[in-house]
């Protein structure tokens, strides 16, 4: 009469045993067919970086160093320098970030503090249809929209105002045509501001409630529990989201092709036409041959690198942050 | 004196936290200022050009009258469509690999290193070294190298959301599957995914959304084609690009055409989102 019990004390026993080996081998499984999709990436990586490099050789080896500070863009005489590139995508990155970042950090403030809750969800989704627009329409609405009412209302002021102004007057000299650099960062701006605004606020609204309300019980207003609470805790996030904001605005092509004036020469001022790396290499590529064509291909190694270079750096603000935190 | 001090401690706490809240008020209002400024052009400039023929006919020769977006349309859902079925798995999958195992092995912190860097790079030298791969190779352009370009673009987004929204998922719940005996793959999909899955949907939607629109890329991948064509193989018309030529152009019908595709782009970016965000209302309910 006790074999039943014994029978159902001894096979489960038999059974789990085989059942654990089928885990552990499918786990096991799980973790290569994983591991083989991200190391893809790497693959990418590497190919970018070699194929760019291969193809711009012809350049660096005729030019050297001398190409990221030398002055010219002469296709007829194959005389070619990145510098005016160079200044013009980090300008325009530049000031698109100025005006971006507090802008993010205040519309997710609002969403996540201030905003009556029936308005959070609609505010919160125009937010974040907004940062689905195409780049190509703000690089349009820049143009054909922007351009004229940025020149009559903001360049001809600003000129006015502050062009006769010792130390920072020359910085609004040239023509008011509405395209140029400055005009490339306004419209950068508010094509990354959606995006880290929406990056933001879904940080900020991770923060544990009781956190928050800790905060508030010790009788802090909304401006220290956001400053002193909210932003320490989401600062991975925030950096996170800011950095998504400057790469975006540093390689962006299409907003920029078609405001920043698109001249091959040193911007003098704020309001001069310039040329970012981007907007050349979409401009020319098509018809590029030979060494112009190697040339392209470096501009755009260097473009990588830039970026590289700034995302490192933000990774490494973001390590130093955290052991601070963490000690 | 302690009262003293309290005492004018208090309205300046008050007033920082005014200022602070009034200018954020105030961002909110130049954001959604803008945003809707640009949406009320689109629309305006758009549906004005928008007609039946913009489905019916092909881009038209430079200076001629009348024409359509068909081919540019079709090009446009063929390139999208290839890199979001090639880029989905790969990139929610990589994801799950940099949450699950990432924490110890020191490929997974490089890769995660990479990858951001990836998600920034400038799609524009994806294009450039898609260019090099996969058309100078080749000897043509074609839209297969245009979807390899946009799945390049796709992948890191969806990765680090994935990977970003899995994290949030509390360890106890984790811990809690584990304790019931279940594998790691089972925990892996069946709890963290699921438990993450309004995450890992938002990153999908930023990806396609992204892709959609992205033009430089398919400048060198895809380039244009002026005849209809769904040849995968060969070089293809796609709505970023004609716009892109279109809008730079002097003549004033493929300005308007422009005007149609980027309203085109737009509404079918804006309704992806809105039929995802429904969709996941409802799950979410039952």
């Amino acid at each position: 009469m006790s074999s039943p019990i014994e029978h159902s004390a001894q096979a489960p026993s038999a059974d789990m045993l085989a059942v654990a080996r089928r885990q552990r081998w499918q786990d096991m499984a799980f973790h290569r067919l994983t591991q083989a999709f991200s190391l893809l990436v790497l693959l990418a990586l590497g190919g970018i970086i070699v194929s760019l490099f291969i193809n711009a050789w012809p350049t660096f080896q005729k030019f050297g160093l001398r190409f990221l500070w030398y002055v010219e863009w002469d296709i007829v005489n194959e005389e070619f320098g990145a510098a005016m590139a160079i200044v013009g995508t980090v300008m325009s990155a530049g000031i698109a970030m100025l005006l971006a970042v507090p802008l993010a950090f205040g519309i997710a403030l609002f969403l996540t503090e201030t905003c009556p809750v029936w308005l959070r969800r609609p505010l919160g989704t125009a937010i974040e249809l907004l940062a689905a627009v195409p780049s190509i329409i703000y690089g349009m609405f820049g143009l054909f929209v922007f351009a004229p009412v940025f020149a009559d209302y903001v360049q001809v002021p600003l000129q006015k105002v502050l062009g006769g102004m010792p130390l920072i007057g020359w910085m609004f000299g040239g023509a008011v045509n509405g395209l140029g650099i400055l005009a490339a960062g306004v419209i950068l701006a508010f094509m990354v501001l959606p995006f880290i605004a929406a990056v933001m606020r879904d940080v900020f609204e991770i923060t544990p409630a009781i956190l928050r309300e800790s905060a508030y019980g010790l009788g802090c207003t909304t401006w220290e529990v956001v400053r002193k609470v909210v932003l320490p805790y989401t600062q991975k996030g925030v950096i996170g989201g800011v950095m998504l904001g400057m790469g975006r605005a540093l390689g962006e092509t299409m907003a920029v092709t078609f405001v920043i004036g698109n001249a091959n020469r040193m911007p003098s001022t704020l309001f001069s036409p310039g040329t970012s790396i981007a907007s050349v290499l979409a401009n020319e590529f098509g018809e590029a041959q030979d060494l112009h064509f190697n040339t392209l291909f470096s501009l755009g190694f260097l473009l990588f690198v830039i970026t590289f270079v700034v995302l490192a750096l933000a990774k490494l603000m973001i390590v130093r942050a955290e052991r601070s935190k963490g000690a | 004196m302690k009262m003293l001090q309290a005492s004018a401690l208090y309205p300046r706490r008050r007033r920082a936290n005014q200022i602070g809240l009034t200018l954020s008020m105030v961002a909110m209002v130049i954001g959604l200022a803008a945003l809707l400024w640009i949406l009320v052009v689109l629309f305006g400039n758009g549906l004005a050009a928008l007609d039946l023929n913009i489905f019916l006919s092909d881009t038209p020769a430079p200076g001629s009258e009348g024409g359509g977006l068909r081919n540019a349309v079709v090009g446009s859902m063929m390139i999208v469509g290839l890199a979001v079925l090639v880029s989905t798995p790969i990139g929610i999958l990589a994801g799950v690999y940099l949450t699950e195992f990432g924490d110890t092995s020191k490929t997974a912190e490089f890769t995660r290193f990479i990858t951001d860097i990836m998600l920034s790079a400038p799609s524009i030298v994806l294009g450039l070294f898609v260019y090099a791969i996969a058309v100078a190779t080749v000897g043509n352009f074609s839209g297969y190298a245009g979807s390899l370009a946009l799945s390049l673009i796709a992948i890191p987004v969806v990765m680090r959301t994935t990977e970003n929204m899995m994290r949030l998922v509390p360890g106890s719940l984790r811990e809690a599957a584990f304790a019931l005996g279940a594998p790691r793959w089972k925990v892996t999909t069946l709890v963290t995914l699921r438990a993450a899955r309004s995450g890992v949907i938002t990153g999908l939607l930023l990806a396609v959304a992204r892709i959609s629109g992205e033009t430089a890329p398919l400048l060198f991948t895809a380039l244009n084609n002026q005849f209809f064509s769904t040849k995968m193989g060969e070089p293809m018309a796609n709505l970023p690009v004609v716009i892109f030529q279109f809008a730079m152009s002097p003549y004033e019908n493929w300005i308007r055409l422009a005007w149609a595709g980027a309203l085109l782009i737009t509404l079918t970016v804006l309704a992806l989102n809105i039929v995802a965000r429904v969709l996941f209302r409802d799950k979410v309910k039952s």
